[in-house]
This record gives C-alpha cells, structure tokens and sequence, in this order.
C-alpha cells in the first residue's frame, strides 16, 4: 500500500527523548509515558532528521536509506506516529487531523 | 543482531531502574524482598539524593521506579519526587498508601506532576482476609482508602500492583474489578523468595496449575485487549508455549538494577544479596561508572551458558527463568528456574541445595501491631477427637469404618 506520508512533513513529538544505544536509539514519551526502540541506526538518524527535511522522502535520503526500503521505513514511522513518538507537522499536521 | 541480544550484551545506561529510598516501613510484610522494617542510619541524605537524580538525567535514564520499604515516610519524598520531575526524570513509585492522604492524591493530579508521575499501591488480596494474611491488619483497608483518595482527586490510572501467591492466584478476576472500580491499571508481578520472602516461599508461591491458570489469564487479557502489566516479570512461563507480551529475558545488570537506600548498587531489585552488589554510588565515578564499568555487571553481560537447560526445548523461550529465584532457592544460575513449567524445577528442589544467608536485614527488631500473622484455622472433622502426639492410647488417631450390620 503506497504511503502518503512520504510526501509529508513531520517531526519529533517535543514530548519525545531520545537516548542513543549501540543498536540504534530508546524513544521515550514523557507525555503518554511510553517506551519504543528505534532498532537501526539508519532510522534513528531519519526521526532526528525529520524536523530539517521538506518531507519524509526527503529525511529517508538524507538518511542514505535505499529508495527499495522507503516503504518499509515509511510503515516503522506510522507505527512510531501510532504512539505520538512522531507526529505531522504544518498542513500536513491539518490535514492528519481532518 | 535481534534486540535482545543487544540488550543481553547490557545498555549504555538501564531503561528500568529500581531506586529503594528507604529500609524504614510501616509495614512487615511477610514476603517483603527487601526485609524492610528499620531505616538504616546511613541512608543516602537529601543532597545526595537530588545529586543521583541529576546523574539520571544526564544519563537520560527516562524514570526510576521508587519503592522501600515504604518511600513516602522520608520526610524528604514528596521534595525528592517533585526534583525529579523537574529533571526530566519520571517516577514510578510504590506504597502501601499510608500517607496518600486527599491532600497529596491532590498534589498528585496537579500539573505540579506534569502527568510524570505513576503511582502503585500494593495490594496482595483481593479481599482483606487475603491481604493482610500478608501484608498485615489494617493494610487493605489503607490500600483502598489510598485509591478512593486518587480517585476521588482525579489521578489518572493508578496502578495496583498485586505480588502473586497461591492464596490470591483464584482473585484475579476480582483483582481486576477492584481495578475497573478505581479507573486503575492490574500490575502482576511474580513472588520472589527474596528478603523475608525466602522465609515463606515455600507457602506462598503458586501451585504449578496455579502458574497455569496465570498464564492462561494472562494470556485472555492479552488477548482481549485489556491491559495488564507484569514488569516482564513472568519469562519463565513462556516455557508454556507462547511468550506473553515483554521482553522475555533476565535484564539483571543488563537492563535493570537496583539502588538501595545507602547507595549500592545490585544488579536487580531481587536481589539484594552481597553476591549481587556490583558497588556504590557514592564512590569515585558515581551511578555511571557503577553501571558501565563494574565488574559483576560485565561478568552479568558476557554470553552466558544455559548450563542443564541448554538441552530443553523450551531455552529459546525462557531463557532459564529468574536468576534470584535460582539463587535464594539455593539452586545452580545455570539450571532451571525452581517454578521451571517444565517440572524441571522441582526435581532440583528434591535435591541437594543450601539456601543461602540473607547479608542484611533491615526487619524489625522487635514486631509490632503491623505485623501480619500468617496462621491458617486448623480444620478438623468436628467428629474426630483431637490427638495430641502426647496420646498415650495404642489406639489413638485409630478411627475404624463402623461396621454396617444391615
């Protein structure tokens, strides 16, 4: 299933913290209290850098991840925007709301 | 490299830290893990205290869970807790709810908390004739006049956090009414024989079809959705077959540890023993240095073997249960588990094994009106006559089938 997010904005949630560890980053969520592993480095390095990028395509390329895992990496960020570790940013945070 | 073979190989800093704030408690449960009672004179000062918090922070160690004994007799607690939230360090914290009075359950749902803050009040009855068998007289009857008080102030999902034994395995479902009641979350967690419980572990630890009946249970919430939280403390009942949800391994200096009142370090809250104590806070280095760098947490964190329990199916799953169950039990740490769901456990027990001395005790020296009395009614056929191992009578307990002549 093709995902819209990839042409949208995010960014972390300001609620979220992350703590660097050798296989990738622990995410925690100081408001709804919960804990995520963020199991690559390659992913950590697109959450950090979804604040700077125009869009998600954007931060995955930044972030050197090949155009064949995009999908993949697109569907860990629904699961990590299930539990508001991430969330949508500008129109696009609109848009998500509607 | 799966995760939690990371995690087995130890975390830069731990992602569940139990800090116990004080040896000193109202209560003397009878299965108390930390053989808590009298406050010990050395116990960490309120600078101190606030200069670990400040470590955590740095460390991002994210929340600690806070216990004692009972934390919320430190005169200092409610200044302690209040720093930490300040310091981006959440607090999960437990008592027996003899001082969450209306006032501070308010205090507590203010934004003073931030939302921060986790409450769990212990309760290992259902029902106060099951409670306080444990816990002692009076303490249910605490335990929810502390809940009302949340509830009542509009404290959001308080937890109550039940430890399970044989008499409260067959509540669960009122366990879980109690928690509906009170807009509160069930916590389950396992029986340690650790601290004064090494003394009544043999009497309170579940059945083998009671750790059955557990799993299923825990299994249907999961299942259904509703939320239970076990503290991943039940691994060794994934040897059932399916693993319930958690991390289902012994994070023992890998993920979790302990820091006790005075400052040491253990390498989990079950485990409060000098084999255990990897160092203290206090010294050069700090909480960090402790944490990275001691040499029992390496040695906790080097590959393991699974010892007699490489050999069973099931190793994948349960990876050989709880290391301070194996160890208060007097049992081998590379063997099975002694509530092994296999039956593995309690071949080990019919054997040769010497159950270690406690290194501390923190109990009271002498009991007070708190201390629970664990008897149980004899019951007697009332039309048998008592036999006393005095009887003199050849023919004494001797009780015939009546003859029937008809």
């Amino acid at each position: 299933m093709p995902q819209p997010m990839l042409d949208q904005a995010w960014d972390l949630s300001p609620s979220v913290a992350l703590r660097p560890e050798p296989f990738g980053a622990l995410a925690y969520h100081f408001g709804n209290r919960k804990l995520t592993f963020l199991k690559t480095p390659a992913l950590v390095r697109v959450v950090r850098g979804l604040a700077a990028a125009p869009d998600v395509r954007a931060a995955l390329a930044a972030a050197e991840v090949p155009e064949a895992q995009h999908q993949a990496y697109a569907d860990a960020l629904r699961g990590l925007a299930e539990t508001d570790m991430i969330r949508p940013r500008g129109d696009d945070a609109r848009a998500e709301l509607s | 490299m799966k995760l939690v073979e990371h995690f087995e190989l130890g975390l830069d800093a731990p992602i569940c830290l139990t800090w116990e704030l004080t040896y000193a408690c109202n209560l003397e449960c009878a299965h108390c893990l930390s053989s808590s009672g009298r406050r010990d004179p050395r116990e960490l000062s309120t600078e101190q205290a606030k200069a670990v918090i400040d470590e955590l922070q740095r460390m991002q160690v994210f929340y600690v869970n806070i216990g004692g004994g009972e934390p919320t007799i430190r005169p200092d607690f409610w200044e302690l807790l209040e720093y930490a939230v300040d310091h981006q360090v959440g607090v999960k914290f437990s008592t027996n709810g003899v001082r969450l009075t209306p006032e501070r359950a308010a205090f507590l749902a203010s934004p003073a908390c931030r939302g921060y803050v986790d409450v769990q009040i212990s309760l290992d009855g259902a029902t106060a004739e099951v409670n306080d068998f444990v816990r002692g007289p009076g303490s249910y009857d605490t335990a929810l006049t502390a809940l009302q008080n949340l509830q009542d102030a509009g404290f959001d999902d308080a937890k109550i956090s039940v430890v399970c034994t044989r008499q409260n395995i067959g509540q669960l479902d009122e366990f879980q009414a109690l928690a509906d009641r009170f807009g509160a979350t069930l916590r389950l967690t396992r029986l340690r024989p650790s601290g004064r419980g090494a003394d009544v572990w043999d009497e309170l630890h579940p059945l083998p079809h009671q750790q059955r009946e557990l799993y299923d249970w825990l299994m249907a919430k999961a299942r259904s959705g509703v939320d239970v939280l076990t503290g991943d403390s039940f691994f060794h009942l994934a040897a059932f077959g399916e693993a319930l949800p958690g991390l289902n391994l012994c994070g023992a200096g890998r993920v979790v540890c302990l820091i006790d009142p005075i400052g040491d370090v253990y390498a989990c809250p079950f485990a409060i023993h000098d084999n255990f104590l990897a160092g203290n806070l206090l010294a050069e280095g700090g909480f960090q240095r402790v944490w990275q760098d001691s040499e029992l947490f390496t040695e906790l964190r080097s590959p393991q073997t699974g010892g007699a329990c490489s050999s069973c199916d099931f190793f994948d799953t349960c990876r050989g249960g709880c290391m301070a169950a194996k160890f208060f039990t007097g049992l081998p740490l590379d063997g099975p588990d002694p509530e092994c769901v296999q039956g593995y456990g309690e071949h080990a027990l019919a054997g040769d094994r010497v159950i270690p001395a406690a290194s501390q005790d923190h109990s009271k020296a002498n009991p007070t009106r708190n201390q629970p009395v664990m008897l149980t009614l004899l019951t007697r056929a009332p039309d048998r006559p008592p036999v006393s191992d005095c009887a003199e009578s050849p023919l004494a307990g001797f009780m015939p089938e009546p003859v029937r002549t008809a």
